[in-house]
């Protein structure tokens, strides 16, 4: 019988996957790797690791591995993690993979955009099991209630890898993939600096997330992990503003799902103004304080 | 040392691409190839790692039709000393191309798989993990920095909330993330005078078992037209009568 198994690695992943479980419509067990297990989404039963941290992927991919029998389904929120990990649990398991799932047309059948999201694949899984990664803009909200059964799993991580560092920049800001506000600069922030006080004081005044460019990120104004786009977050916020930036398919991959998109650009021209719902041809360091004081009054 | 560079030809990726009127697959005609951006990265990451020791030997390897010999001769110029074209005319899904890259890697022994993070035409982001996971080797994927050091590799790689640095050991399959380097130029002449560099055209070690296929190429869902505002004001106006802020 189809099964599907929801990996969280924490348990935040969880709330946002459930909806496409709940979508999907085979009866579900999550997974939470760290944490404690939220209960009321609906699943048939929660387990829990119960670890500090998640480990390598070669570690954690093992350890998921000798759990996931049974299940012809093992999805994740898509996120770099996700990626690093399920991808290699669907190299042990020998499993189909779909990455980016954006839309369940049955439990062999899905769509996800490539090519930067100019083309729409429909996909159809020709093996079980299959691995998926699942953008969670496009399944809404989980439907709440009822108390799944919790149990503790153990599993063997061990990693080849050694980790000798890690820097985590989180800050007091929203998470980019969770933010309802996002205030996003490009290239003409010129440095970390300017970039901060300019992006960073707006995104603080109206309680947003910050993101950038790759063309920022590159150039050391902004750090990698807030570059949006086809390589970068996918993000899906109410309002995603975008300050000097140009509009290239890389970046639009990225914020495609926005529900108002506001471009701030100097160049009319600005491809940006093609997908923008307002556009403001301005230069952004009179335009942002401008907004600001108006938000004031 | 040994480094194994797997390349895959990709319509270009400025190009605007749209899928063919019945959605049997997509219009790349009158379009430019080209080396795949993560893949010539990792070809740039080799020669780097060849310059600072000259015992490293790079080969880079693309699964595909004749005309990858193209983008194969890119990276000889480039700096990779020999290539290999597993020719093929069927489909392969990534499962498919992990386990020919896997064969491949079984026969050559690198000790160093050095490879995207993801194409960009499927942007799939799964080949490197699958070789990993079937290779039994570990893995760093969405690396930005790495180094040879006694006992293996040091690699900084991209994560969602930051960075962090791995110690591996060899063999290992590494993924090259966008600020791993910025690959040199190289003009027609260079890519002319890597002629004389070996590329050896071979069949395929492994029958692709499709796992997935794709069935239907659509267009995405058009955004409704936007307007341009004519002010700071009327542009905060119209946020805050949608609710937005
Ligand atoms: C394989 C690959 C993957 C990529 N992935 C991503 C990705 O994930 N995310 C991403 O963002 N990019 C990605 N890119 C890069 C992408 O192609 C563009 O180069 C990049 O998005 C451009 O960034 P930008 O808009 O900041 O810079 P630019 O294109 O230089 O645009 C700057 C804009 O600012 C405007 N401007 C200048 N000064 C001012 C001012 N004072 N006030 C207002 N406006 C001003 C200009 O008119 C211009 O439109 C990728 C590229 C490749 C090849
Ligand atoms: N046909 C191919 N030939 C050689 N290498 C490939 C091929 N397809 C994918 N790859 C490698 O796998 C990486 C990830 O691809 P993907 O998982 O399809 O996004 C690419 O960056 C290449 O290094």
């Amino acid at each position: 019988m189809s099964k599907l198994l929801l990996i969280a690695f924490e348990p935040i992943d969880a709330e946002s996957g459930a909806p496409f479980a709940q979508r999907l419509g085979l009866p579900f067990a999550i997974l939470f790797v760290t944490g404690s297990a939220v209960t009321d989404l609906g699943a048939a039963s929660c387990l829990e690791a119960g670890l500090a941290e998640v480990p390598p992927a070669d570690g954690i991919a093992k350890g998921l591995a000798s759990i996931a029998g049974g299940f012809t389904h093992i999805a994740a929120v898509s996120s770099m993690r996700s990626k690093d990990v399920l991808a290699r649990l669907a190299g042990l398991l020998d499993a189909a993979m779909v990455t980016d799932v954006i839309a369940v047309n049955s439990p062999t059948s899905f769509n996800r955009p490539i090519i930067a999201g100019a083309v729409i694949a429909t996909v159809e899984v020709l093996a079980s099991p299959v691995v998926l990664t699942v953008r969670p803009a496009g399944f809404g909200q989980p439907l709440r209630g009822g108390a799944s059964i919790v149990s503790p799993i153990s599993m063997d991580v061990a990693s080849k890898v050694t980790v000798s560092g890690k820097t985590a920049r989180g800050g007091s800001r929203p998470d980019l993939t969770q933010a309802k506000i996002i205030i996003s600069g490009g290239r003409p922030l010129k440095d970390a600096e300017t970039f901060e006080r300019v992006m960073g004081g707006f995104a603080d005044q109206v309680g947003g997330a910050v993101g950038a460019t790759r063309a920022a990120v590159d150039s050391g104004i902004a750090p990698n992990e807030l570059q949006v786009g086809q390589t970068g977050k996918i993000v899906a916020p109410d309002l995603y503003i975008a300050a000097g930036i140009s509009g290239s398919t890389q970046h639009m991959a990225g914020i495609k799902d926005s529900k108002i998109i506001v471009a701030i650009n100097k160049d009319p021209d600005a491809p940006i103004f093609e997908f923008a719902d307002y556009g403001l041809v301005a230069d952004l360091f009179d335009a942002v304080p401008a907004i600001q004081a108006k938000l004031k009054e | 040392m040994k480094i194994l560079v797997p390349i895959k030809r990709v319509v270009d990726p400025y190009a605007k691409v749209k899928p063919l009127g019945d959605g049997s697959g997509i219009d790349t005609g009158g379009m430019q190839f080209a080396i795949n951006p993560f893949d010539e990265i990792a070809v740039e990451e080799a020669v780097r790692l060849r310059e600072k020791d000259p015992a490293v030997e790079i080969t880079v390897v693309s699964i595909g039709a004749g005309e990858c010999e193209e983008q194969l001769r890119k990276a000889l110029a480039m700096g990779a000393d020999k290539a290999l074209l597993v020719e093929t005319s069927e489909v392969y899904d990534s499962p498919s191309v992990a386990a020919e890259l896997a064969a491949l890697a079984l026969e050559l022994s690198p000790d160093l798989i050095l490879m995207g993070k993801q194409a960009t035409d499927d942007d799939c982001n799964q080949v490197g993990q699958m070789l990993a996971a079937r290779l039994d080797w570990p893995q760093a994927t969405f690396a930005s920095k790495v180094e040879i050091v006694p006992g293996g590799l040091r690699v900084t790689r991209e994560t969602d909330t930051g960075e962090e640095t791995f110690e591996l050991p060899l063999p290992a399959v590494v993924t090259a993330d966008l600020r791993l380097n910025e690959p040199r130029y190289i003009a027609l002449p260079g890519i002319i005078k890597a002629r004389s560099k070996p590329l050896d055209r071979r069949p395929p070690l492994t029958e692709p078992r499709l796992r997935t296929k794709t069935v239907a190429y659509s267009a995405p869902p058009a955004r409704a037209a936007g307007r341009k505002v004519a002010s700071v004001d009327e542009l905060v106006a119209a946020l805050r009568e949608r609710g937005a802020l």
